[in-house]
């Protein structure tokens, strides 16, 4: 049995300890906001907060999530997710959307290390988020606005 | 395993003529809103106003029904934009619900089927989706005038309110009247001059849940309750089956229902995606390989190289090419190679069925719905009737949703069948392919090899080009060979070649299509994927041996296209081309039609202390007809764009002695942020019928960085991808 909080609540899971956080999240707790991507940590879909830093939960043991702090894409709320989500919509980012969860999740947890960052800062964070629509341009210019509205 | 596409084959198909049509001009007209074959409206029990493409509730929400998938593309949007035009309905009480599979009323107009594809969503709804608008707009206002007594002349309708004098009222509290009335026969649309919502950017309807999570909104979210899951174990070859297995270590681990065997392979069934993984990966399969593809891709090189040397089938015979070669003051002669690409998806594929005897249920991202319905009453020998497709957001396609065969929807029957005859009870499965199935699954980009002979003369006209491509037919043996393949050419791998507009009195080009067993398939636009490659690199090198320069070449062998020259005016213009480039930026250039759509890409590239190109800019025009929403063409030109690059950087599938050799993102890799250029896109003013956004965008890319590359360091990159070169 494991014991962490998810979005700010206690949960409770019985399954194997090598479980990724990916799938207890998916399969055992019904949430969909966390996508499934690649499975290997290469694609960032799967990105989730884990005690407010942006991990791969298809490659975050269940085990090792016991005590600890696990937002994702339904829960999150600070300020700098709030503008971002504000800046995808302005802007206009997703197009399947299906990285996005992920791209979210990353560059929510950027904005919160650097409020103001530079184009080489947000290449070195999102780098590892990958977008087969190429949405890229967008999300650049949208995590710029974000950092403006978080400023405002 | 091939029966049920003979019943495929058997059943409905699109007529010839449809899916050859491509003018959207004249297209719709016939049905008002599509509404025949059902004419009249109908008030469902709560009071809702329902016709095929329209609903509209008492609760004021006017529903879009959309029969195209959205896989990223913007479709859902552009359909509830021409809607609520002629409705005047207000953009914030409209959403979209994808259609039922309904080939009577749901036909893609161009294609006779229910189905997305070709950048033909708007062209082929333009005139339907309007129609249906303005047929629901009518009848309110009818409902109004009775209600009210007033004369349905005297009734305004702006942003969802329909009023005259002290009357007012909104669509949902007419919705219930206006559904007891007949449908008009004939509608009257607005004028350009009168759209308000045409023309404007407008935002889309999915992106503040896709901005939110999408929770639920793809087929790999369905999670009905008592749901299981289903991975199958494939052969590494395609064509091997199972020989025989041992399950048993399988059939112990936690949460594993069943292991059965269907044609495709071996399927774990568990109640857990990541205990079905674990499970498949303790079978112990030994496969039968005699019925198997086992070349590699060396293999085939070797074989297509062979062929280049020998005559083809003719794609387009004209003037004498030989003769005014030999006239040539310059002959530039080049093969290229392009390679096996995966569409990888960022939703890798999945389906979920529910079968329990009698009828049956599909979700998935569907994107020929007609065939995918089709096929999975065939598998199971159901009546159509009884077999429902529910189509979710595709989490992108790229064509890769789209198969003449249906191979997901039969593979999910089967599991769903099996699964019945084992345990006796129906329960819906969720069949997922993790990405290396994804990646291994086939249904590429095919493989092609070109050759070109081309020569100029002292005038800097071209004389002569011999033109000769080899490669799989993506048609070639399906239920869509009738439709492109024609004396033994498949249009798919000629498009934007042999129906070149440059003018070339004396072209040849043929083609050798030979059979391999590895399915292929349409890959973001398709062809002109590698044609417009060649063709534009070409271009460039004529120009080069032509003494000219490659925008002024160009336009001087366009004058029987106006459209293609007016986008590589405006590109060339934008990007500053008659001013020198930035101190290290090499600029290159290409114009491709595709889709009837026209794109020209100034590609402005920098090359990397470590030999390797960075695009940095690009700079781009556009002739999409009429701009149904600007900032949604934009969006589909940087993404259409960024696959293109994508594509030609680092993008190869290889197979070795049959297998795949590349597995996941760490060996198949797509183009990330780090390598994404700024786009500027520029759109033409047009009065034209809209035309296709979500592919044209991918064929100049390439060949404008090939062109900039060979600027930069002299060297002409004539195979593909970049990496094979140092270049990525
Ligand atoms: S699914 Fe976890 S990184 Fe791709
Ligand atoms: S929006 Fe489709 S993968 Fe990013």
């Amino acid at each position: 049995m494991v014991t962490f909080t998810l979005n700010g609540e206690t949960r409770q899971v019985d399954v194997e300890p090598d479980m990724p956080l990916l799938w207890v999240l998916r399969d055992e707790l019904k949430m969909t906001g966390t996508k499934f991507g690649c499975g290997v940590a290469a694609c960032g879909a799967c990105t989730v907060h884990l005690n407010g830093e942006p991990v791969r939960s298809c490659q975050t043991w269940i085990e090792d999530v016991e005590g600890a702090e696990v937002t994702t894409i339904e829960g999150v709320d600070n300020k700098a997710a709030q503008a971002i989500q504000a800046a995808w919509v302005e802007l206009q980012v997703p197009q399947c959307g299906y990285c996005q969860s992920g791209q979210i999740m990353q560059a929510s947890a950027l904005l919160i290390e650097t409020p103001k960052p530079s184009d080489d800062d947000i290449d070195a964070a999102m780098e590892s988020n990958l977008c087969r629509c190429a949405s890229y341009a967008r999300i650049r210019k949208a995590i710029h606005r974000a950092a403006d509205i978080m400023e405002a | 395993m091939i029966a049920y596409l003979s019943n495929v084959l058997d059943a409905p198909r699109p007529s010839r003529r449809g899916f050859l049509k491509l003018s959207a001009g004249a297209v719709g007209g016939l049905l008002i809103g599509g509404m025949a074959p059902r004419s009249v409206a109908a008030a469902d029990e709560d009071g809702s106003f329902a016709m095929p493409f329209v609903h509209i509730t008492p609760e004021n929400v006017v529903t879009v029904v959309s029969k195209h998938l959205d896989k990223g593309q913007g479709t859902a949007t552009g359909l509830a934009t021409l809607v609520a035009e002629e409705l005047d309905a207000d953009p914030a009480q409209i959403t979209v619900e994808f259609a039922p599979a309904d080939a009577e009323v749901y036909a893609n107009t161009m294609f006779g089927l229910q189905g997305t594809g070709g950048s033909t969503a708007m062209a082929n709804s333009f005139q339907q989706y309007r129609e249906a608008g303005a047929a629901a707009r009518a009848m309110l206002i009818a409902a109004a005038a009775e209600a009210w007594g007033v004369p349905p002349g005297e009734i305004t309708v702006a942003a969802g309110t329909l009023s005259a004098g002290g009357n007012s009222a909104t669509f949902g509290e007419m919705a219930k009247a206006a559904a007891g009335l007949a449908v008009p026969a004939e509608v009257t649309l607005k004028t350009p001059d009168q759209w308000v919502l045409i023309g404007k950017d407008m935002p889309r309807v999915d992106v503040p849940a896709k901005s939110a999570g999408a929770v639920g909104m793809y087929g790999m979210d369905v999670q009905p309750e008592g749901g299981l899951v289903a991975v199958t174990a494939r052969c590494p070859c395609y064509g091997g089956v199972v020989a025989s297995f041992d399950d048993a270590a399988a059939r112990q681990m936690r949460g594993v229902v069943d292991v059965l065997q269907i044609p495709q392979g071996v399927v774990v069934i568990a109640d857990n995606t990541w205990r079905a993984i674990q499970a498949r990966d303790a079978l112990e399969i030994e496969w039968d390989m005699a019925e198997a593809e086992a070349r590699g891709t060396d293999a085939l090189m070797e074989e297509y190289t062979a062929l280049l040397d020998q005559p083809g089938n003719t794609a387009i015979d004209r003037g004498d090419s030989e003769a005014n070669l030999a006239n040539a003051t310059a002959v530039v002669e080049a093969d290229y190679a392009f390679p096996y690409l995966a569409h990888a998806t960022m939703e890798p594929l999945n389906i979920t069925v529910l079968y329990d005897g009698e009828t049956a249920e599909f979700w998935t991202g569907s994107q020929i719905q007609t065939l995918d319905h089709n096929v999975g009453a065939a598998v199971l020998e159901l009546d159509p009737s009884k077999v429902q497709i529910h189509t979710k957001w595709g989490g992108g396609s790229f064509g890769r949703r789209a198969t003449a065969d249906s191979h997901l929807v039969a593979e999910a029957a089967m599991i769903g069948s099996a699964y019945l005859a084992s345990q006796g009870e129906a329960r819906p499965i969720k069949l997922v392919y993790t990405r290396e199935d994804d990646l291994h699954g086939r249904y590429y980009r095919p493989l092609h090899l070109h050759r070109v002979k081309a020569g100029v003369d002292a005038e800097g006209r071209i004389t002569g080009w011999q033109h000769r491509v080899v490669g799989q037919g993506i048609m070639i043996g399906t239920a869509f060979e009738s439709f492109t393949v024609k004396d033994g050419v498949d249009h798919s791998s000629v498009e934007g070649a042999s129906d070149t507009t440059y003018d070339l009195p004396h072209l040849v080009l043929d083609t050798h299509h030979p059979s391999v067993g590895t399915p292929v398939l349409w890959w973001r636009a398709v062809g002109h994927t590698h044609t417009a490659y060649v063709m534009e690199t070409m271009m460039d090198e004529l120009a080069e041996a032509a003494g000219q320069d490659p925008v002024a070449f160009r336009l001087a062998h366009l004058k029987n296209d106006p459209r293609l020259a007016g986008v590589l005016t405006l590109a060339a213009e934008k990007a500053g081309w008659d001013q020198p480039a930035a101190e290290g930026i090499h600029r290159g250039v290409a114009v491709h039609k595709s889709f009837n759509s026209y794109v020209a890409e100034v590609a402005e590239v920098r090359m990397r202390d470590d030999g390797t190109v960075k695009v940095e800019r690009v700079v781009c025009g556009v002739d999409c007809g009429v701009a149904i929403n600007p900032d949604n063409i934009k969006a589909q030109i940087e993404g259409g764009l960024g696959y293109g690059l994508s594509g030609i950087l680092r993008e190869e599938i290889t197979l070795t002695g049959g297998e795949v050799d590349q597995f996941n993102y760490p060996d198949y890799t797509p183009l990330r942020i780090t390598d994404m250029p700024e786009v500027e896109v520029h759109i033409v003013a047009s009065a034209e019928a809209p035309t296709g956004i979500g592919e044209p965008g991918t064929p100049p890319i390439g060949p404008a960085v090939a062109n900039a590359v060979a600027k930069a360091t002299g060297q002409r990159i004539r195979s593909l991808p970049f990496t094979k070169h140092g270049l990525a």
